[in-house]
């Protein structure tokens, strides 16, 4: 009963995640839903995309569960994965009834965003400074130049020699890429803002401070925005590693002990889990930025420009 | 030169330019004097055109003007003031477009007014709406600049510049890069826009026929170091319209601005050897 309940719940999500998007296009090309699902489902894109993923799965068959391939011999095909990620009474104690399962994924959750947010915030304004500040462009570029490059896995014992716990400590590793990729992306975007803007605003009569929430924050907001796509995604990467090391929660730390402890189809239904939040995490950045950016739509679409 | 450059009688002077020079000096490189010495007056309620041979000394010039730039000797002024700084009495046009991407066209045309808070945005979108009217362009307001074309985009920036009333208009080139047909659509809404407000306006071009048509008074440019040669009067009838292109009056001035353009122009091929990299006269002119 509760199995059935939950399948339909998910189900539900897809379908209408699907549904609302074939409601977009619709009203875009001016034809009926119907009509329009008609052409999503038949079209080129929406077969490819199927069969992508349909060759994944039956690759992973095939090598896995059918030939038994020696190198994969110790891996669970996708059959067990996924009814073991559905089962109600798990053999090795993970699946979307358990508990635990929702504890590792809201600590991975809470840390990636804590981390992105924080990294936004900081990075942010400390992009647009070095983009409009010379004096603190030099000093602080060749710094950044120097401690970007350091992996974050190496800073993870200096993290927890400093700060109080290992709690702390993963969120400042994620913390550290998310904030590098935001303020390098955001520095970049300042400094690609044509010339002429900043001259047609102090022809106007801006001051600095028009110029910069007018000119230098909008201008920069593209650029800005693929940043935090990007360190979305560092994010995730870098949460993990680290919580492969220092935590006892958390959907890096449940891969980790998964393999420990030979639970393999576990780290499956880990990986996936990750892939599924950490696209859907992308995709909500992507959504605010065109919320944030109508203008960069009408620019990118040339079909909506109008001839004199 | 001065009784040369100046040939036209000055009634009262809005924009002039005295004796000024402006020297890039690139390492390694003999120093280039985008302007020598150079003298030229706009005067108060004219439609003044600097023509020139493509290339240096008419952007350096408007971007002195403009107070982007500043003269290495020699004095700018406006209405008696010397130039420091842009600032709102002298509105510039671009040879690119400049609109902000991000700004509908309202937003755009209305910036000006309501950043130095000199009118309340109600009275600043009234006064844009009169001159998008004008101008053809009251039905794309709430558009982004990359939904219009090229001359809208044009003609929106005109509409940006003058909502700020200001003292002169400075054009550096405005219709580069247009196609014929829109580039003379534009020619005649700046001419209608001009007469209707008699604002005082500096157009540059490389064009002789664009010249002719908008001009009150032509200056004639030489090459590199830039410095204004000749003044013509143009006395061709207002309001004007492409009926006076045909006309005898038109043929004349117009030799008379060739002949001084062509020396000018034989020159600037002689010099190419010395002045062999592209850009060389003005840092300036190659930002855009």
């Amino acid at each position: 009963m509760q199995t059935a309940l939950i399948l339909i719940a998910l189900a539900a999500l897809i379908l209408g995640a699907m549904a609302w998007r074939i409601h977009k296009q619709a009203k875009l090309y001016e034809v009926g839903f119907g009509r329009q699902l008609v052409n999503t489902l038949s079209s080129r894109s929406f077969q490819l995309t199927l069969a992508g993923f349909v060759i994944f799965v039956g690759l992973w068959y095939v090598t896995v569960s059918l030939l038994k391939l020696p190198w994969f011999n110790r891996l669970p095909g996708p059959v067990e994965v996924v009814s073991e990620w559905l089962s109600p009474a798990p053999v090795f104690g993970i699946s979307i009834y358990t508990k635990d399962y929702y504890t590792h994924i809201f600590y991975s959750t809470y840390r990636a965003t804590a981390a992105f947010l924080l990294a936004t915030l900081l990075g942010i304004p400390f992009g647009l400074l070095m983009g409009w500040n010379k004096k603190f462009y030099d000093y602080s570029l060749p710094l950044v130049e120097l401690i970007r490059p350091i992996p974050p896995l190496a800073w993870v014992p200096l993290a927890i020699l400093v700060l109080p716990g290992s709690e702390p400590a993963v969120i400042f590793v994620t913390f550290l890429v998310a904030f590098f990729v935001t303020t390098l992306n955001t520095l970049l975007g300042v400094e690609s803002i044509d010339e002429n803007y900043f001259r047609a605003a102090k022809c106007l009569g801006a001051s600095n401070k028009d110029i910069l929430f007018d000119v230098v924050v909008p201008g920069a907001l593209p650029y800005i925005f693929t940043g935090l796509q990007i360190s979305m995604g560092a994010s995730w990467f870098s949460l993990v590693a680290g919580e492969m090391i220092a935590a006892q929660y958390g959907l890096g730390f449940l891969i980790w002990d998964s393999y420990s402890v030979i639970a393999y189809p576990v780290i499956f239904i880990g990986m996936a889990t990750l892939g599924i939040i950490g696209w859907a995490s992308s995709a909500l950045v992507r959504v605010v930025g065109r919320r944030l950016m109508a203008w960069r739509e009408a620019e990118l679409s040339g079909s909506a420009r109008v001839e004199v | 030169m001065n009784g040369n450059g100046n040939a036209c009688k000055v009634g009262s002077a809005q924009v002039e330019v005295r004796n000024v020079t402006r020297v890039f000096r690139i390492p390694g490189q003999p120093p280039v004097f985008a302007l020598k010495d150079c003298t030229l007056t706009v005067e108060q309620g004219k439609l003044t055109v600097l023509v020139g041979p493509s290339g240096c000394g008419k952007t350096t010039l408007a971007s002195i003007l403009a107070g982007y730039d500043t003269p290495d000797a020699g004095q700018a002024t406006i209405n008696g003031q010397a130039i420091k700084g842009p600032g709102p009495d002298r509105m510039m046009v671009f040879q690119e477009t400049a609109l902000w991407p991000w700004m509908t066209v309202m937003k755009n045309t209305t910036f000006g007014p309501t950043m130095s808070r000199r009118l309340a945005r109600g009275e600043a979108e009234g006064r844009a709406m009169g001159l998008l009217n004008k101008v053809g362009l009251q039905d794309f307001k709430d558009k982004y600049p990359a939904q219009l074309s090229g001359g809208m985009q044009r003609r929106a920036e005109l509409c940006r510049a003058l909502v700020n009333d200001p003292a002169v208009m400075i054009l550096d080139e405005p219709f580069r890069g247009l196609d014929v047909m829109t580039r003379e659509l534009m020619q005649e809404y700046l001419v209608k826009l001009y007469e209707d407000t008699g604002m005082t306006m500096l157009f540059i071009t490389a064009e002789i026929e664009e010249a002719l048509f908008l001009a009150d008074r032509i200056l004639v440019m030489t090459n590199l170091p830039g410095t204004v040669k000749k003044c013509v009067e143009v006395d061709l009838p207002r309001p004007r319209d492409f009926k006076v292109l045909a006309s005898q009056r038109y043929l004349e001035i117009r030799s008379e601005v060739m002949e001084a353009l062509y020396e000018e122009g034989a020159k600037s091929f002689g010099k190419l050897d010395v002045f062999d990299f592209p850009g060389a006269c003005a840092p300036a002119a190659t930002q855009d």
